[in-house]
């Protein structure tokens, strides 16, 4: 996520110091992961340096919060970017559930068991999570929700593979066992082997 | 791969009816369903385990839906079962709800064995102890949705006026207590499951049986549903037996059963 966009945003609303950025920043997007001032600090010189923002006032006093920053025209435009520009689909081929059950099956180890404890391992998250949505607010249902659907749609990958497991095994040792070929013929083992099964 | 889901099909129209409709047996007063309030009985599984199913097989013809399935339900506890179409899912809910008959194993609600129950017994019981909602609300589209929850309230023997009353405090209770005097016909599809779930509860049941209640209905309606029913039967502290492939719908529950093959997956060690 971009702190710096999601910062010139919060600032659309009006000025602010720093530490009311933070909170605002920490309340709605820092569920887990709460931002450091050090980040908006730097983050916030790199705008102003950028002239996407401007000190709007200065409090007296020591330290860094004694600036009021504000968005400029340039900073609106930035937001608009921003937000015209899509975010790019998270494509996850690599993950390390994958890479187990690929070893489960090539070591002859249980891919079952790797899926049931996965499956429990996700639905535990998932309680945790309907459970804060239910007694949330609107920000919590949002965040909630995203990442809901996001281990709902590995769950359905587990059961894919759960439902596939006997012909997973036999692709993964006939392509093990097999002679070695020419770069780009491999993925037909696989797929010849569960039109068999 | 066994597949129950012919036999899922052909049960579920008359669950609804049977549910809801039971006739009253001559025994009704000293019957199973008020022997299933004794307490001090002996009871099967853990303390505090309301409802216990131990090695259920059955068969529909060459069918194997249940394989030596077990799983227990605490009094008050939501219990998601979930696994893929034709795992046998349905016929275990059906089998732990009384209304199908496994061909071996035991199932005791209560202390008291559900498996060697009568008909008219089984049907006592869940009429006195046991709500149901499934997919399609099974509402009767010829009677209004307030008599639709009123339904087997007036089956116990509760009086019209105060079977009306309990019904629209339901209706209340699911929000919409507005759709009271309209037919199912004239309702949405997440207002009549929300209809269905009130009616359901009206009985003041101690387990509900909820067959993939959200199937038919979108997310935002779903998720509705969903917090509506576990709500309710957390403020009446009735166990909830949940069957869905929906991992956002199981997430509502405080435990999840898996069944595979008409088997129950007690998970690795």
């Amino acid at each position: 996520m971009s702190i710096g966009h999601t910062l010139l945003g919060l600032l659309e609303a009006g000025p602010r110091h720093g530490y009311d950025l933070k909170r605002s920043y920490d309340e709605r997007f820092g569920h887990d992961r709460p931002l450091h001032y050090g980040q908006v600090y730097a983050t916030l010189s790199r705008l102003l340096k950028n002239g996407l923002v401007e000190v709007d006032g200065v409090t007296p006093g020591d330290g860094p919060d004694r600036k009021r920053y504000a968005i400029t025209d340039a900073g609106v435009t930035d937001v608009d970017d921003w937000l015209a520009q899509p975010e790019r689909p998270d494509v996850y081929l690599h993950s390390g559930l994958y890479t187990k059950l690929v070893i489960a099956l090539l070591t002859g180890r249980s891919a079952t068991d790797v899926l049931d404890r996965q499956r429990a391992e996700h639905l535990t998250a998932m309680r945790a999570l309907t459970r804060r949505k239910t007694t949330g607010d609107l920000a919590d249902q949002l965040v909630c929700d995203h990442a809901l659907f996001h281990l709902e749609a590995d769950l359905r990958f587990l059961e894919l593979t759960a439902a596939r497991l006997d012909a997973l095994t036999n692709a993964v040792l006939s392509a093990e066992t097999a002679p070695r070929r020419p770069a780009g013929t491999t993925e037909t083992a696989a797929s010849t082997t569960e039109g068999r099964s | 791969m066994t597949a129950s889901e012919p036999a899922h099909a052909r049960v579920a129209p008359a669950v609804a009816v049977a549910a809801v409709a039971a006739p009253v047996p001559a025994t009704a007063g000293s019957g199973p369903a008020a022997a299933g309030r004794d307490r001090s009985a002996d009871q099967v599984g853990p303390p505090g385990t309301l409802l216990s199913a131990v090695e259920l097989r059955k068969r529909f013809g060459e069918t194997t839906a249940l394989d030596g399935a077990s799983m227990h339900v605490d009094a008050g506890e939501i219990v998601a079962l979930m696994g893929p179409s034709g795992s046998g899912k349905s016929t275990l809910l059906h089998c732990l709800a009384g209304i199908v008959r496994p061909d071996a194993g035991e199932i005791h609600y209560g202390g008291h064995r559900l498996s060697g129950m009568s008909e008219a017994g089984r049907s006592a019981l869940r009429r006195g102890e046991f709500g149901f909602v499934f997919q399609f609300g099974q509402l009767v589209p010829e009677l209004t949705c307030a008599e639709n929850v009123a339904l087997p309230l007036r089956l116990s023997g509760v009086r019209r006026r105060a079977a009306q009353a309990r019904a629209v405090a339901a209706l209340a209770r699911l929000g919409v207590d507005d759709v009271a005097r309209k037919r199912p016909g004239e309702v949405s599809g997440g207002q009549s499951q929300r209809v269905a779930v009130a009616r359901a509860l009206a009985t003041e049941p101690r387990v509900i049986f909820a067959d993939e209640p959200t199937g038919a209905l979108d997310s935002l309606n779903g998720e509705q549903v969903m917090r509506l029913l576990t709500q309710a039967a957390r403020e009446t502290s009735a166990a909830v037996v949940l069957v869905t492939h929906d991992a956002r719908v199981a997430a509502y529950s405080d435990r999840e059963v898996v069944v595979r093959d008409g088997r129950t997956r007690t998970g690795p060690a």
